[in-house]
């Protein structure tokens, strides 16, 4: 077995406003002068360290987890694993 | 008759709501240690609001994992009420018992008011006796109550009379102005199909006597009221 760094980032749905990121693009960064960048999301980053024989199966532990426990909800968010070495 | 008010920890309405169902209401009220919570001896239960978990995560997405959350499940089931209030409605609606979600605020800032929010059913467990279209007086206290729902399920709650309590202005009028937090359809709270479960936002304990109202009423009260006249049905 091997351990794993394993990302869940959880933001909201596109239908969802996000005012913290909207905010953050507007007040920030387009007043900064950096008005190529199109649109900013906020979210919630979880990095965990999880035990599991390949990669594949620390990112299906994962997603067993984030759907087990609702560590988003279905309704509001969407959400990405993202698994490294 | 006998009623649960659980505490969880981080919950800090639940005195309030014990006070108003012994003191006021006049029922038998036990506050129950979530951890020690079954179901069996009680008519009705009420999740309070507070900060259970400290809102770690999302409001309510802990506590909705409590086992208690499994003997409110078998209390919504058999058709017994159940009252989420503020955060004990972010819990109820994170374990899967109401539908949607309820996200941080749209200005981002915790809102503490008296607001006007209008009973659309008059049907549920917790609004028998108070007439569609009323607009009732009832505070608000919270950082996460933008409710959201996506458009097919919005239809589905409207049909099903779901959408028990709207935010409003002084007319009775649903108006963006008049929606404190951004709430999806100014929705302030909704039941299940059923009835017998409900959550809102809106704090109906500190509404409860016309000493802490600014408008001298006690709008709350009808709620708690309700439920008790639903349970001698």
């Amino acid at each position: 077995m091997k351990t794993y760094i394993v990302e869940v980032i959880i933001e909201n749905k596109p239908a969802a406003r996000d005012p913290e990121g909207e905010t953050i693009h507007r007040d920030l960064i387009l007043k900064g002068g950096y008005v190529n960048v199109r649109s900013v999301r906020t979210g919630k980053y979880l990095r965990m360290l999880i035990d599991a024989n390949s990669p594949e199966e620390a990112e299906k532990l994962a997603f067993e987890m984030c759907n087990t426990l609702r560590i988003y909800n279905p309704v509001a968010h969407v959400y990405r694993i993202r698994v490294e070495e | 008759m006998r009623f649960a008010v659980i505490r969880f920890p981080g919950s800090n309405c639940d005195l309030d709501v014990v006070y108003v169902l012994r003191n006021v209401v006049g029922v038998e009220c036990d506050l129950v240690w979530h951890k020690e919570f079954k179901s069996e001896i009680y008519d009705g239960v009420v999740l309070p609001g507070g900060f259970s978990y400290g809102d770690y995560l999302r409001s309510g997405a802990i506590a909705a994992r409590s086992p208690a959350m499994e003997e409110v499940r078998l209390m919504a089931e058999d058709g017994r009420p159940v009252l989420g209030i503020c955060n004990g409605f972010q819990i109820l609606v994170e374990a899967g018992l109401l539908p949607g979600a309820l996200l941080p605020n749209e200005n981002l800032k915790f809102i503490c008011m008296w607001v006007n929010v209008r009973c659309d059913n008059g049907h549920t467990a917790f609004t028998r006796g108070i007439p569609e279209g009323k607009v009732l007086h009832i505070p608000i206290a919270h950082k996460e109550g933008r409710y959201f729902n996506e458009e097919v399920e919005l239809e589905r709650l409207s049909r099903r009379r779901m959408i028990v309590f709207r935010y409003v202005d002084e007319k009775g009028e649903a108006t963006s102005e008049a929606n404190p937090n951004g709430s999806v359809r100014n929705i302030a709270g909704i039941c299940n199909e059923e009835g017998n479960v409900l959550g809102l936002m809106p704090h109906p304990e500190r509404a409860s006597e016309p000493v802490l109202s600014p408008y001298g009423d006690a709008d709350g009260l009808l709620l708690f009221q309700s439920m008790v006249r639903y349970v001698k049905r």
